[in-house]
């Protein structure tokens, strides 16, 4: 209980003190204006609509992986992964050359005389936060069907249960206890989208609260607005938090003996071919915008300047700085929090922190004592692994409540505690949501855009910074090397870590 | 390996020991103008070459650091500031005058600002590929009623980006009290808004928009690094909108003189004459030479306008109610 509190107490300070400073220094926190409310209204109902259709989409994609096995079933599982961890600039692109105006799929249209699909506007903003958060959704749903132990499986196969009584025993109670915090993770993901929600938003009613943060710090310098602006962003978690707990049920299947599970649950022709279909369909979407990245790019790679290199080098260090900073934070608390109610909410508080009023604040408290270029790296390091903790909590939670719904009677007759049950019980039983965890926050860290430019010293460059370099200069062909570049390594961290949770786990 | 760590954690020692001996100029700079492709290394060549001093680029947010930092700022001057923030930089007081003789600049709008010192100009102008589009339009007002498929344009958010800013004012400077109905009448042909100008020109290159919110210099680029003459600004009976980059020096400068230095430099030759491929945008005291070939010859604006500071401040809040209001996306 000690670790968690000293990394609650650390993560409420990070997220909640630079906000305080920010509001000190305004002298106060200042009135909205009318199209912070407008921009309040259009973040809302975009990302609530953005997290349904990703949740609602993900359960059939889930539902088909879990119960179909062919080839290449495992890469396209890690590859799921992609979209969400791309940094949002290059995942843009990808999807404007398959569904932009000369894209894959607008070139079809025309050669069949159908009118053209436009991405841009409020219906580009929900297809892009889709294409970014549905393969999350779909990755959560997935490891709570792989939750469920065999023996219930097995169970349903031989009692010969019909799909629709599988979906009522078994899947429903699944959905009950992973959906509602795969809903509130993306619905806060989507809260604060920016990139995305600019550059295919297509205008002025398309601006998110995160937009209107920006707006008010950069151009109307009025720390005040933004100030209020953060703490409305906090709101809305806390109280979609508050709901999510309320809907989450415990789903309270029971310890198994970590059999392999059976894959034919529903080996009907008619079930194969629906599930064939999902599957094929949620590959040509996630992963076409992908290959059209890697083939645009990958040509340039070789002539990429040393600059770019060293960006590489220097965003790689800071993601396994990164990872290994969240996983010590992240493991604490989501072992703390199915008993202590303070844990989760603090874990879930960096997640609509404005990177920008984040920064800010830090500096802002770090200036009268050290120069801020000098705590650059720490400061990085410690705003990603912030800022990612509450995904890898998300992916923990569950999997921590189940082990010790499970396993507890069992650790506390055998006199298992400290550290032979974190080595013998807890970090076996985890290693699947460590290793997922491990890979998105290497992964968030690679993307990181240097939020917190405030402190770097302009010196060593990240690679996605590189990119803007290189957008912003006419480079647009050697930006295609680079973002290809930045996805490769992006995915290739997750990947490797992904792999090696995989593979510790001895079910 | 531990061999190379120790030469390596020598070496460094040694180029720190050289720098100290050295004054150290600390200039507050864009993040795109220290990478190797921005034109802060060719300017810290040029300077250290004169000045016996070790000039430092400091890249992040020039402006809101400042603000923050207060009178104890380390930045002895600040580069690549954009008209649009002059007046929020002038209030702080933080800044000194530039103490140059203005009457040499050659830019095509009068500069009196005595603190603020223009380093490179353009004005801002929709950019298109002529192989791609047929019938660009020929004013702002053929832009405006052409039909809504015409041409998809992508331009920037005025509340995010200064060239987006630009074609605000310059929107009011034309239409005055029918800028509403203007923006009205083009907001069917903007594809999209996007936050900075790169995402703008990156769907432009990528064949996404026809037409994208530039610079007139933006076709030298294409014509000079690329040897690529199908990229066309169109110039309008209308006028442009002026568009300058900024540098200043700070009155609580460690180093006065070489700060001085450093403002004298930004209006040599040897400044002058590289900032155009540097910057790709004209330097703002022209001589012959200074450019190149293709580049001298891209055509130019009858007339350039600008609203002086305080104008341009007032005209920005309403200027964007009156963009929200009637830009119905």
């Amino acid at each position: 209980m000690i670790p968690a509190a000293l990394a609650a107490t650390l993560v409420a300070a990070l997220v909640l003190a630079p906000l305080g400073a920010v509001i000190l220094r305004a002298g106060g926190v200042s009135a909205l204006t009318p199209s912070d409310l407008d921009a309040l209204i259009f973040t809302l109902w975009q990302a609530a609509l953005s997290a349904g259709l990703s949740c609602a989409l993900a359960i059939p994609l889930a539902r088909a992986l879990h119960r179909r096995r062919f080839p290449g079933r495992g890469a396209f599982i890690a590859l799921l992964g992609a979209p969400f961890l791309l940094p949002t600039i290059v995942a843009v692109m990808g999807l404007l050359a398959i569904l932009g105006r000369r894209g894959v799929v607008n070139g079809l249209l025309a050669g069949l005389g159908l009118p053209e699909f436009s991405l841009y506007g409020a219906q580009g903003v929900v297809v892009a936060h889709i294409f970014l958060n549905l393969p999350l959704a779909a990755r959560m749903l997935l490891q709570g069907w792989q939750a469920i132990p065999a023996e219930r499986l097995r169970l349903a196969l031989a009692l010969g249960l019909p799909p629709a009584a599988q979906a009522r025993h078994l899947e429903r109670p699944m959905l009950r206890a992973v959906l509602p915090g795969a809903f509130l993770a993306i619905f806060l993901v989507c809260v604060s989208s920016f990139a995305v929600a600019l550059t295919l938003g297509g205008g002025p009613r398309a601006s998110t609260i995160e937009v209107a943060i920006y707006q008010a710090f950069r151009f109307d310098a009025d720390l005040g607005r933004a100030a209020t602006l953060s703490l409305v962003q906090i709101a809305l978690a806390l109280a979609a938090l508050g709901a999510a707990a309320r809907l989450t049920l415990p789903s309270s299947f029971g310890a198994g003996l970590d059999r392999a599970a059976p894959a034919a649950l529903a080996p009907d022709r008619w079930h194969r071919i629906k599930d064939g279909a999902t599957l094929t369909l949620a590959a040509a979407f996630l992963l076409a915008p992908l290959l059209a990245i890697a083939l645009r790019g990958i040509t340039e790679i070789p002539a990429l300047p040393a600059s770019v290199w060293r960006a590489a080098a220097n965003s790689l260090m800071l993601a396994l700085g990164a990872t290994v900073l969240t996983l010590t934070l992240a493991l604490p608390l989501s072992l703390a929090a199915p008993r202590a109610r303070w844990a989760e909410p603090v874990a879930m508080l960096p997640m609509t922190a404005s990177a920008l009023v984040l920064g800010t604040g830090l500096f802002l408290i770090v200036r009268p004592w050290l120069a801020p270029t000098s705590l650059a790296l720490p400061v990085t390091l410690l705003v990603n692994a912030t800022l990612t903790l509450p995904f890898a909590l998300r992916l923990l939670l569950p999997e921590v409540r189940s082990l010790q719904a499970d396993y507890d009677r069992l650790a506390a007759s055998l006199g298992l505690s400290g550290l032979a049950r974190l080595r013998l019980l807890t970090l076996p039983r985890l290693a699947r949501p460590l290793g997922f965890s491990a890979g998105i926050a290497a992964a968030f860290s690679m993307g990181d855009l240097g939020a917190i430019t405030l402190f770097s010293d302009g010196r060593s460059q990240t690679l996605p910074l590189a990119l803007y370099s290189l957008m912003g200069s006419y480079r647009m062909e050697a930006a295609a090397g680079a973002a290809c570049l930045l996805m490769a390594l992006t995915f290739g961290l997750y990947a490797l870590f992904d792999r090696i949770g995989a593979h510790a786990d001895p079910r | 390996m531990k061999k190379t760590l120790m030469l390596a954690g020598c070496l460094v020692a040694a180029n720190t020991a050289f720098a100290a001996d050295k004054p150290v100029l600390t200039v507050y700079a864009p993040d795109y103008f220290t990478s190797e492709w921005g034109p802060g290394p060719a300017i810290e060549a040029g300077f250290e070459a004169q000045c016996g001093c070790d000039l430092r680029f400091v890249a992040g947010d020039v402006l809101p650091r400042i603000l923050l930092e207060g009178e104890a700022t380390e930045a002895d001057v600040a580069i690549g500031l954009n008209t649009d923030v002059s007046a929020r930089a002038r209030a702080s007081g933080l800044f000194a005058p530039h103490g140059e003789d203005l009457s040499r600049l050659t830019m095509p709008v009068t500069w009196e600002d005595e603190t603020f010192l223009p380093f490179d100009w353009s004005e801002v102008a929709f950019v298109y590929d002529r192989t791609r589009l047929a019938t660009p339009p020929r004013s702002f007002a053929e832009l405006l009623d052409a039909p809504a498929d015409a041409y998809k344009i992508a331009i920037q958010d005025p509340r995010a980006s200064t060239s987006g800013l630009a074609l605000l004012l310059w929107v009011k400077h034309i239409y005055g009290d029918k800028a509403g109905e203007a923006w009205a009448k083009l907001a069917p042909k903007v594809l999209t808004v996007t936050q900075d100008w790169s995402q703008s020109y990156g769907l432009f290159t990528d064949g996404e928009a026809d037409m994208v919110l530039s610079f007139t210099t933006s076709p030298a680029y294409h014509l000079i690094a690329e040897g690529d003459d199908t990229k066309v600004a169109a110039i309008f009976p209308e006028g442009h909108y002026f568009y300058a980059e900024l540098a200043a020096q700070l009155k609580g400068s460690k180093h006065p003189e070489l700060a001085q230095a450093f403002m004298d430099y930004i209006l040599s030759d040897d400044f002058q004459g590289m900032i155009a491929t540097a910057n790709w945008s004209y330097p703002v005291i022209e001589k012959p030479g200074f450019l190149p070939e293709g580049f001298a010859a891209l055509p130019r604006p009858q007339t350039s306008y600008f609203y002086p500071e305080a104008e341009a401040e007032a005209l920005r809040g309403p200027a964007l109610e009156e963009w929200r209001a009637n830009f119905g996306k």
